[in-house]
């Protein structure tokens, strides 16, 4: 069972429906305790790193015991942000911690927000890149963005380049909106769904 | 390198396309959700589904409609007409749109911009602005254009931004429905003048059109809806022409 957490940011109804395309049921749980039996977390969101204030506490704790047991763990555009160390949107809220480093705002060289159609610059073999063509574009919708680390797998350049995708061992997140992607963006989300399948 | 979007409008009038359309083989050429399909399939970046009439009858047709259309199509999804207040976005997005434009509605209580960023995100709201050359100015225009706002196009674009609007949807009323070009120089200006994207609109009529709009234009991204049913593949030959001409623009297979 894939768990997406509602904690008041953003628009849950696209990303059910990119789910229910990749023919996966989402279930929206009403308190942590709940994330005991689940098998992936979809962490959505939209909006001002701040809203993951309402992550603190009992879901943060719920989500990391989650991992520990094995559990696979999935963000998507602020919810990436949110799996970081922290963003200077907010600095003086912590992220989840689980990958290192930073979200900070794309430089002002070009137009901020970066909304739009852009590029995926594979930088390594990836599970939830499996059977996505390089050169794909995926559907942006963001001011600030996570740096380029050892758990990028792909880039994509607005003024700077920034990680897109990332993917540390259950940990995956995409700052990009699969659900607004395309088939290719069904694509992965059926890929995140694969991984977190207990016969996969 | 970010790619310009090329963006369809679908007007609709309680869950029927009205503006002619001439696609052959489309079996029910009414049904937003087949135009949609099919623009999607042709490579269509963005879809606005915008309910001309706004009647309490249309809006339950509107919502069915936002929802047949999101139910199989992955990109993103805007819808205006007749938004006037947090609760007519709420079904809206409720019903599957990404985005909801505001018009008139925001010109009466700009507040509404704020209050809708604060709710959905900025970049869950398009501010639409209907501009026409007047004395010299770009004068903005409310109610379908019926209306002078007593605003100009620039100050209102950058009001907007400041009170949260994530993209504005910039429509030449002089040219709308003249397929004699967009209007580059009120693009330019507003475009130039924000830091969000500004959505082209009005005057679409040839391929070139566009290139001119994204390159003397400034524009982001730019929306048509009868240019698009000129021909099946209006929207890749389109495409591939801009690429030719070294225009960023997302190729599908």
């Amino acid at each position: 069972m894939i768990a997406l957490i509602d904690y008041g940011a953003g628009n849950l109804t696209s990303v059910r429906k990119g789910f229910a395309a990749a023919g996966a049921d989402v279930v929206t749980p009403s308190s942590p305790t709940d994330l005991a039996s689940v098998t992936g977390i979809v962490v959505p969101g939209v909006g001002h790193f701040a809203s993951t204030r309402a992550l603190d506490g009992p879901w943060r704790q719920a989500i990391l015991e989650a991992l520990n047991r094995g559990a696979f763990l999935f963000g998507i555009c602020l919810g990436q942000q949110w799996l970081f160390e922290g963003s200077d949107e907010e600095p003086d809220l912590a992220g989840l911690g689980v990958l290192r480093g930073r979200c900070r705002r794309l430089p002002p060289t070009l137009k901020v927000p970066h909304v739009g159609w852009n590029a995926l610059e594979m930088r390594r073999p990836s599970r939830l890149l499996a059977g996505v063509p390089p050169g794909t574009q995926a559907y942006f919708t963001h001011s600030y963005a996570a740096d380029v680390t050892d758990d990028t797998v792909a880039v994509t350049t607005h003024a700077a380049p920034f990680a897109s995708v990332v993917e540390r061992a259950q940990v995956f997140g995409v700052q990009f909106h699969p659900e607004k992607s395309g088939e290719a963006g069904v694509q992965m989300i059926r890929n995140f769904v694969a991984v977190c399948s207990p016969n996969a | 390198m970010l790619s310009k979007r090329l963006i369809a409008c679908l007007d609709v009038r309680n869950g029927c396309v009205v503006k002619g359309i001439q696609f052959e083989g489309l079996r029910n050429a009414g049904d937003p959700a087949a135009l949609a399909r099919r623009y999607n399939v042709e490579g269509i970046d963005e879809l606005v589904i915008l309910d001309v009439t706004a009647t309490l009858e249309s809006r339950q047709a509107l919502a069915d409609t936002i929802r047949a259309v999101s139910r199989e199509l992955f990109i993103p999804l805007a819808v205006g007409g007749g938004i006037r207040a947090p609760e007519d976005a709420e079904a809206a997005i409720d019903a599957g749109a990404d985005k909801v434009s505001v018009n008139s509605a925001a010109l009466t209580d700009p507040s509404l911009i704020t209050r809708l960023a604060g709710r959905y995100g900025s970049q869950a709201v398009v501010v639409a602005i209907d501009a026409k050359r007047r004395d010299g100015t770009f004068a903005v225009f409310s109610r379908s254009g019926s209306t002078a706002a007593g605003r100009q196009a620039v100050e209102w674009a950058r009001e907007a931004e400041a009170r949260g609007a994530g993209e504005i949807l910039l429509t030449s009323m002089d040219r709308d429905g003249t397929r004699a070009g967009f209007d580059c120089e009120l693009t330019a200006a507003v475009s130039t003048a924000v830091s969000i994207p500004v959505i082209a609109s009005g005057g679409a009529g040839t391929f070139e059109h566009f290139l001119d709009v994204f390159t003397t234009g400034r524009a982001d991204a730019a929306l048509a809806a009868s240019v698009f049913h000129y021909s099946e593949h209006a929207v890749s030959e389109l495409k591939a022409f801009l690429a030719e001409r070294s225009i960023p623009v997302r190729r599908t297979a």
